[in-house]
């Protein structure tokens, strides 16, 4: 028995691979016999398909087979379905259009998917989907999605003509506006949370393949959750038994939420497959993720907190606009409401809250779930407000927070949830002296001598992981469970091989999942192997996403753990002729209670499997267990950034100059894995408030199409960053763990904006805060 | 029109019959199967395809195979010793937690050698300098630009 792992800088064990080469994600997969897919795509953004001339494709070189919607139509392959069904404000179900695999008679965004041309090698196949002759009729397109609800705007869907796919409420409306009513102070701002495009670096691709041998299809996939992806396309879209099609995510290349979903190119090479017998592989280019991934935020926000004369926060009332793009993605629906609305209570006693949104369909990509998910646009609203309003009434910001946290535990807020436990000023007090929030006015004055603009922000995050308690979940509209499910194969000679059906995709689950093992079994880590992502291995999963892999994933597997150790307690009972109500366990070690007698685990397991000794008439052999686990309730990490930034006012470019992330995630598996979490999240967060803002002109076509354009944060964009954590353990699971893969996400744009504002001495600015954002606002600062 | 090409590939004789437009990372997948080497973007930006040619760190995705003809290549996957001990570089990358999905750790790894080779003692704002044409979507860089600053030192010790 070693020292403890939980708790350990362990390194990581899937590093060596990813070293050396070694990693096999998608497109490295080729399979005998492969071809290659390419997709032809829409130039428009809104139009009508008069006709398709695949003639000259069908005859270039190397061309396998070439299909459109027609053919789609005709195997009757279904649409890809959106997986939470939101009830509007008059009890009647979402607007859900069709969504088909390849288009039918219409396009709707640039880069709906329209022909799909399979032939023997890529460039063969890009070149002959470059001869697909596609007729379109322009229509008029509006990617706004303020706009799109305009009278005369034009419409997507016959089922939605006025574009709305929902208006969706939560909270008790009269009570709120009966509260602003006798505030002492409103404070009021018009927000924009700016769309995003994830970027992976690993583009999307797929590799679909059939055996006629035993009529079975094995897909090869970039995606984060196997076996809700192989859910969704056998039951929804293909009409095929679960057991005879195998999903495998092998090595993926971050994801962020982009990788959640079913996408119609993982359909199209599946079903192709089939029909020419061979494997079908497709790989997009980055151009085509920047077109055809689903996007993230896009939200345009009114919001409002009502205070009493001593900052203390008397109610909150929000409508927002949230942009869905052209279709429902898988899990849209739920983003801008459910993973939303309910955050809005932040760390803060807001005893009235409520929360209007109304979800929108334009001619741009569909949005849905990228890191943090809902969760960032409610900080951003909330951060942004709580610090505006210190301002206006000349509050020192912590200490406003501070005269509003939560501190009584269960907490009950407005907006649904109940908080389990918390502690916000530890956090809060821990960042601000991190921070040296006391050395800034130094440093202003310093600044300020060298003829720069200072300026310092909080933001006080709150999150909801571990989604989620599946009977919860399902009365929001939920149509999948929330569990995760976990087994644990114990070896003869004690060594260990566990299934999950969490996914890791960069998170590191391959090392923290044995840490948690190898701790409660005794062994080493080398002893220990995570094997996901393979619907053929592993009995079930609902994937990774929303930052629930160790409160769910991490607990199903608990769970399986704690039947092994019982049967290993039986088994050491007959071992040592004990009664199984003395034995002990502890950390690889059963004892008999007050004797010296003890067997190893590697003994019991051995005893397991080579039964020559052994209960029989009370216990099967063998040593191999499995556990679903569905929580009862969210996880609920929480922290205080604290941001500093220097302008310099002839360029308008913003320096972060330090960056203070406390968090809180409960317990703590493998620090190294957490703060490097944590340094992704900022990155992102910080990329949405500086540098990155996803634009459609007027007639829907993407202008922000590359790394050129589109700009994610380089190294010498960002600063090292000062990260802390608290722990304040979860109470519902049994690692006491909250997750922590999003929030540097999501508390990092409301702290960097609220740094620049303070900086410029402007209420708002959007963004990203770019050199001419910022400078722009400077000169109509001096203006006015 | 096809045309055969002949190299040096991790220090062993490569060459095959390509379409002339194949560009240096396709032979090195697809012709050589060494899939270490990854293509992230198609406008020459994210590095993921980074491998070595005579020596230099080479964006393999900008460049056509024909453009390597009789070149000595080194690809991520002849970077650690014969017998598997890992290069120092690789090793900083994994002592200081500098990768997560590990896509673009390759070309991260391909680029530091080389920069590490002339600059053995780099300030963190050289590190992030010499990054700029690599991207990566997971760490933030924070633990990539420590790892490169000790994997420097530790190829400067060892040398």
């Amino acid at each position: 028995m070693g020292a403890p792992l939980i708790g350990a800088r362990i390194q990581r064990k899937e590093d060596y691979r990813f070293l050396t080469g070694a990693g096999q994600y998608t497109d490295d997969v080729t399979l005998p016999g492969q071809t290659y897919g390419a997709f032809v795509r829409s130039p428009h953004a809104h139009a009508k398909i008069k006709s398709i001339d695949i003639a000259k494709a069908k005859a270039a070189k190397g061309v396998l087979a070439v299909y459109t919607g027609d053919d789609i139509a005709a195997a009757k392959l279904g649409g890809l379905p959106c997986g939470w069904l939101i009830t509007d404000v008059n009890g009647q179900p979402m607007k859900e259009p069709p969504h088909p695999i390849l288009a039918q008679g219409k396009v709707r965004y640039v880069g709906d998917q329209v022909a799909l041309v399979v032939a023997e090698t890529q460039a063969q196949a890009r070149d002959a989907a470059e001869l697909v002759d596609v007729d379109y009729e322009a229509l008029p397109a509006v990617v706004d999605a303020v706009k799109a609800r305009a009278k005369g705007a034009p419409a997507l869907h016959d089922i939605a003509p006025d574009n709305t796919c929902y208006v969706w409420a939560i909270g008790d409306k009269a009570a709120v506006d009966a509260a602003f009513s006798k505030a002492a102070h409103v404070t009021k701002l018009e927000l924009v949370n700016n769309r995003l495009i994830p970027n992976a670096i690993e583009p999307r691709a797929a590799n679909g393949s059939f055996s006629r041998a035993d009529d079975s299809y094995t897909l090869y996939v970039a995606n984060q959750n196997p076996h809700v992806e192989r859910l969704l396309m056998t039951a929804f879209v293909m009409g095929l038994p679960e057991h005879k099609v195998r999903v495998v995510a092998g090595d993926v290349g971050g994801g962020f939420g982009s990788k959640i979903y079913l996408y119609a190119e993982d359909v199209a090479v599946t079903w192709a497959a089939k029909q020419i017998n061979r494997p079908v592989k497709w790989t997009a280019d980055r151009s085509e993720s920047y077109v055809s991934d689903a996007h993230g935020r896009d939200h345009q926000t009114v919001a409002e907190l009502a205070l009493d004369k001593d900052g203390k926060f008397l109610a909150m009332r929000v409508k927002t606009t949230a942009n869905l793009g052209a279709y429902l993605s898988t899990f849209a629906s739920c983003v801008p409401t459910i993973l939303y609305a309910t955050l809005l209570a932040g760390q803060y006693t807001t005893p009235l809250i409520h929360c209007e949104v109304t979800a929108v369909f334009t001619n741009t990509a569909p949005v849905d779930a990228y890191r943090g998910a809902g969760r960032p646009e409610a900080t951003y609203v909330v951060e942004r407000l709580v610090e505006t309003a210190a301002r206006e009434l000349k509050l020192d910001p912590a200490e406003m927070r501070r005269r509003n946290f939560i501190r009584n535990f269960p907490y009950q807020t407005p907006v649904a949830l109940l908080y389990d436990i918390g502690n916000y000023d530890a956090t809060l007090d821990a960042a601000v002296k991190m921070a040296d929030v006391a050395g800034y006015a130094a440093r202003k004055a310093e600044s300020a001598r060298r003829g720069k603009l200072r300026g310092l922000g909080y933001a006080a995050y709150i999150e909801a992981c571990g989604i989620a308690p599946s009977a919860v979940a399902g009365s929001l509209g939920a149509r999948a469970g929330l569990f995760e499910a976990g087994e644990i194969r114990v070896h003869p000679t004690g060594s260990v091989t566990v299934f999950t059906g969490s996914h890791s995709h960069g998170q590191g689950h391959e090392t923290t999942f044995a840490q948690v093992v190898a701790d409660r079994l005794g062994m080493a880590i080398e002893n220990v192997d995570i094997v996901h992502g393979d619907t053929s291995k592993i009995l079930f999963g609902m994937g990774t996403y929303g930052s629930r892999s160790i409160a769910v994933g991490g607990t199903a597997i608990m769970k399986a753990l704690d039947k092994i150790i019982a049967k290993g307690k039986k088994i050491a009972a007959h071992l040592m002729e004990a009664a199984e109500t003395d034995i002990e366990y502890d950390r690889g070690v059963y004892t008999v209670k007050g004797t010296d007698k003890k067997k190893m685990f590697g003994e019991v397991a051995f005893a397991a499997y080579v039964p020559h000794n052994y209960p029989h008439d009370k216990l099967e052999p063998g040593l191999n267990e499995n556990a679903f686990y569905d929580p009862s309730n969210f996880t609920f990490p929480a922290g205080t950034y604290v941001c500093e930034v220097e302008i310099d006012p002839d360029t308008g470019k913003t320096k972060i100059e330090r960056f203070t992330a406390v968090d809180d995630f409960g317990k703590i598996i493998n620090p190294m894995i957490v703060d490097g979490q944590v340094h992704g999240g900022l990155a992102q967060g910080i990329g949405q408030a500086l540098t990155e803002g996803c634009q459609y002109d007027a007639n829907g076509q993407l202008v922000t199409g590359s790394f050129m354009d589109y700009c994610i944060p380089r190294a010498d964009d960002l600063p090292s960053f000062q990260v802390d954590t608290r722990e304040t353990p979860c109470t519902h699971n049994p690692l006491g763990v909250k997750g922590c893969g999003e929030a540097g996400a999501i508390g990092s744009p409301a702290a960097l904006m609220n740094a620049i504002t303070d900086a410029l001495g402007v209420k708002d600015l959007p963004m990203p805060a770019t050199p001419q954002t910022v400078w722009r606002a400077l000169q109509n600062r001096t203006a006015a | 029109m096809a045309v055969r090409i002949s190299m040096k590939v991790n220090g062993k004789p490569a060459s095959a019959e390509v379409e002339e437009r194949t560009l240096l990372v396709t032979f090195l997948r697809e012709a050589l199967r060494l899939t270490g080497t990854h293509v992230g973007c198609d406008t020459a930006q994210c590095g993921a395809c980074t491998v070595h040619l005579n020596g230099r760190a080479v964006k393999s995705c900008s460049m056509l195979a024909m453009q390597a003809e009789g070149g000595d290549i080194l690809t991520i996957e002849g970077v650690a010793k014969a017998d598997g001990t890992l290069h120092p570089m690789q090793a900083a990358f994994k002592e200081h937690h500098g990768l997560q999905c590990g896509f673009c750790t390759p070309g991260m790894v391909m680029n530091a050698i080389d920069f590490a080779k002339s600059n053995p003692h780099p300030s963190e704002q050289q590190i992030r300098e010499a990054l700029e044409g690599n991207l990566c979507r997971c760490t933030g860089y924070h633990n990539i630009v420590k790892a490169i600053a000790a994997g420097a030192k530790a190829m400067a010790t060892a040398s």
